[in-house]
């Protein structure tokens, strides 16, 4: 039973198995509908990476149309055959016994870039990345909710575990990381775009707390093309890590410590080399420091990372079992999903938690955790 | 004196309680008091009073009062008092009515008509007695990107970084000139900031010898367009170099430091004849272009050996956004602007009061249009002129200022109350006079702590502020007007600003 309240704290759980195997969603949706009085059924969504073996070097677009406007999806089709090969298009299949609120029509594009000569320098990530920024800036009533190869993301208004039975996530899917969230966005308007997992090319974003550094962020990103069109705070994070990791090809290890970096009076106590590097990195991106509480679960191809800000407003807990690695805002969730844990901890402020294929890279953070 | 003026202050004096001690004729410099020995009976000259209420709070008996002088012209919304005055005066001499301090008009302040945010319920405040406040902040241009080395355990900076200066909290001392204000208050200036660790800036009166070595690190240095005190020991002996082009009391218009306050110090500290007229032109004679300016902020570079960063002061004027990007693209590394509420020593009335736009304008534009230009990042913003206290400094910064320059309220921490006759050099606070027997009022180890002070009840300020918003980096709110409402603002005046209306 859920209690009569409102209840601040979103949920959110991301699961990795590191030998790449790929498997269902069933942790992913028991383990969220476990933490059920952190969601307000206003906004739920999951990013499944693994998902499309067969067209792999294709980029999956999945795009919403709101109001299920079909001028907007004639258009936006235009757009796409202009700028992209087309190998297949379908609609996104959902399960018409599932009640849930205002459905957008959800259609999914795999798609090669179909550069013109002045274009043709672009790199292919910046090109889908350029042409995805037009299509949620410019075009109305059409938002991209992903745009990655072999990954996607399923959100939209309602709890969780019924946007998994919408979109039939576990009858349909297989993927090595699933990451989900459970709550709309608390300050902004709800719809279908607006919820959790943030995405841009095959960088997610789950969040759980809110970003009071939000304007800061948002115009330091646009200095570099990134522009913010859902109102909402967890979108900056999305673009900051796409910015840092891919573009400017900083490791998590670094961009953990821009997101939420360590205090000064930490910092004066380093040795000279430490000192020069956090110095420098707090000078630079300063405007990329993340304030306010926030926790997130970061996810990209064969990587999956888990952060809290620096004071730890929003604690994060981290499991493991065999080849299995878990992140959740609470450990009974990870408990309700594998009772048999090898391992529990939660790290410390601005630590991350690093899941990589092949390798036992998250056990680094055990020794700074509490 | 002048004829048929009014007297602007009436001086009361409550003969129950005057000891007759004399101090009240000793403190002022306008002789407005007079003891007569014969008599045993002290006179007064009230229309010699400017208003500083020194002799008030000196008064060990408490026995005077001065208030605005009672008596009126007939109502006249038109003819108002001072533009009365001031045209008698203008009828008398034939000159150019003066005055010190900043613009007194009642133009809209701008930082009075927006409200900052606080968190509530879902993102918590953060208290800043109990939880570490950061307000550290870099001054100088930044790299877009980081390049960073990944061999070996510890990752290591490749970039080459501009060179910055550190400011333990966004607030630093505005230009004012060694010879404008007296050795003292310069002197308490530069160890404050020293104490404190923020800048104080020298302005174009140079730097005098014995303070280089221990100031030097806190020291922004001026060269503006009279080059007083410059040389190549004074540009390496300051943390940053400022170029004058403007400022918000006299946009367009030069400096005159009177030949009576040149005295010896100041004369050799400025390096030019004492006693002479210190005459600082208006356009600096080898600047007509952008690439002039980028000639001379190289040339400054050269001689510095690439160590310091180069700011510019422009005044906040009606092209403001253009010129700042200018600046930029010049190659400075800062851009400091200073709007129609810039204070002065001594400035024709009619430039003061009517030459430029309020800052907070001229820095929304400035901010929005490096952005939009993509090179916010290449150049810090000091934001100046008429800073009142912490909440403005605040304002500013979440407009995109990085830090803020303040004067007179500096120098009101010091004693001054802003009678407006910085000009005459008979500053009876000793702040703004060279002469000896008023500047000896002021004692630097004193001074200078209730400067520090004021740093440190705005950096509490700034702290609780910040806490409030759950903000605890004083870079998260640069630039961040999400965090801004405006209050009884127009919809231009909004969108000039870039905030939303209260409510919203």
């Amino acid at each position: 039973m859920i209690p009569e309240k409102d209840i601040d704290n979103c949920g959110l759980f991301g699961v990795m198995d590191t030998s790449g195997r790929r498997f269902g969603g069933e942790m992913a949706v028991n383990a969220i509908k476990n933490m059920k009085v952190r969601g307000n059924g206003l906004g739920g969504g999951f990013a499944i990476y693994g998902l499309y073996p067969e067209y792999k070097d294709y980029y999956a677009l999945h795009i919403m149309y709101q109001d299920k406007n079909m001028s907007a999806k004639r258009k936006t089709e235009e757009l796409l055959t202009e700028n992209f090969y087309v190998v297949y298009d379908e609609e996104i299949p959902t399960n018409p016994e599932i009640n849930v609120f205002s459905p957008p029509l959800v259609w999914r594009y795999f798609v090669k870039p179909q550069k013109k000569s002045e274009e043709a320098h672009m790199l292919d990530d910046e090109y889908v990345v350029s042409k995805v920024m037009h299509m949620n800036t410019e075009v109305e009533d059409v938002y991209v909710f992903s745009s990655g190869k072999n990954m996607g993301v399923f959100k939209g208004v309602g709890f969780p575990e019924e946007i998994a039975d919408y979109f039939m996530l576990e009858k349909l899917y297989e993927g090595y990381i699933w990451t989900v969230h459970s709550r709309f966005p608390t300050n902004t308007p709800g719809w279908w775009g607006g919820a959790h997992p943030f995405s841009m090319l095959d960088w997610t974003v789950v969040h759980n707390g809110e970003i009071s550094s939000y304007g800061t962020n948002r115009r330091f990103l646009e200095l570099h093309d990134f522009y913010c069109t859902l109102h909402t705070d967890t979108e900056v994070m999305a673009y900051a890590v796409d910015l840092l990791m891919r573009r400017q090809g900083l490791p998590i290890e670094v961009v953990s410590k821009i997101f939420a970096p360590p205090m000064w009076n930490a910092i004066e106590r380093m040795n000279k080399e430490e000192k020069e590097l956090y110095t420098t990195l707090r000078m630079v991106y300063a405007p990329l420091l993340m304030n306010g509480p926030f926790t997130v679960v970061i996810a990209h191809h064969n990587e999956m990372i888990g952060i809290t800000d620096r004071i730890r407003l929003r604690p994060i807990t981290a499991g493991a079992k065999g080849n299995l690695v878990f992140l959740s805002s609470e450990e009974m969730a990870i408990r309700r999903v594998c009772p048999d844990l090898e391992l529990t901890w939660t790290p410390a402020g601005g630590e991350p938690v690093v899941a990589r294929l092949n390798t036992e890279d998250h056990l680094k953070s055990l020794n700074k955790s509490i | 004196m002048y004829s048929h003026l009014l007297s602007e202050f009436t001086v009361q004096r409550m003969d129950d309680r005057c000891i007759r001690c004399q101090v009240c004729e000793r403190q002022c410099p306008n002789e407005v008091h007079e003891y007569d020995k014969e008599l045993d009976r002290m006179f007064t000259y009230e229309e010699k009073c400017v208003g500083c209420q020194r002799c008030v709070v000196m008064c060990p008996a408490k026995a005077l009062f001065v208030r605005s002088h009672p008596s009126e012209y007939r109502m006249n919304a038109s003819w108002t008092r001072d533009k009365f005055q001031n045209l008698k005066k203008q009828a008398e001499t034939g000159g150019v009515v003066l005055t010190g301090s900043g613009n007194d008009k009642p133009y809209r302040i701008y930082w009075d008509h927006m409200v900052l945010n606080a968190s509530q319920v879902t993102n918590p405040s953060i208290d800043p007695l109990r939880e570490p406040m950061e307000l550290k902040t870099f001054i100088g241009r930044k790299p877009d990107t980081l390049k960073i080395n990944m061999d070996g355990d510890v990752p290591k900076v490749e970039s080459e970084l501009h060179p910055n200066i550190t400011l333990k909290s966004p607030v630093l001392f505005s230009a004012m000139s060694y010879g404008a204000i007296s050795y003292r208050a310069y002197k308490s200036l530069a160890m404050a900031a020293k104490e404190f660790g923020v800048m104080f800036n020298t302005g174009e009166g140079g730097l005098p010898v014995e303070m280089r070595k221990d100031y030097a690190s806190n020291a922004i240095v001026q060269c503006a367009s009279g080059r007083f005190g410059v040389d190549q020991d004074y540009l390496n002996s300051a943390a940053m170099i400022e170029i004058k082009i403007g400022q918000g009391a006299k946009p367009g218009i030069g400096g005159h430091l009177p030949g009576e306050k040149v005295a010896q110090h100041v004369a050799q500290t400025r390096m030019i004849p004492q006693g002479t007229d210190a005459l600082s032109p208006a356009p600096q004679h080898d600047i007509y272009s952008i690439e002039d300016l980028s000639m001379l902020i190289y040339a400054l570079k050269e001689a510095t050996n690439y160590e310091k960063p180069v700011s510019v002061k422009i005044a906040a004027v009606h092209n403001v956004a253009a010129i700042a990007s200018g600046i930029v693209r010049a190659g400075a590394d800062v851009v400091a602007i200073d709007g129609i509420r810039g204070g002065t020593g001594a400035a024709p009335l009619a430039t003061r009061d009517n030459v430029g736009i309020p800052l907070e304008l001229a820095l929304a534009s400035v901010d929005r249009r490096l952005r939009e230009e993509g090179i916010r990042s290449k150049c810090s913003i000091l934001a100046a002129g008429g800073f009142r206290c912490s909440a403005d400094v605040l304002k500013a910064i979440a407009l995109g200022a990085d830090a803020v320059y303040i004067g007179t309220a500096a120098l009101v921490a010091m004693g001054c109350t802003l009678c407006q006759k910085c000009y005459t050099g008979k500053c009876a606070w000793g702040i703004c006079t060279q002469n000896p027997y008023l500047v000896k009022r002021l004692n630097p180890e004193i001074t200078s702590q209730r400067l520090v002070n004021l740093l440190k009840a705005w950096s509490h300020e700034l702290k609780e502020m910040l806490g409030g918003m759950g903000i605890n980096a004083i870079e998260s709110i640069r630039g961040n007007r999400e965090h801004l409402r405006g209050i009884s603002l127009e919809e231009w005046e909004l969108n000039v600003l870039g905030v939303k209306g209260a409510g919203e």
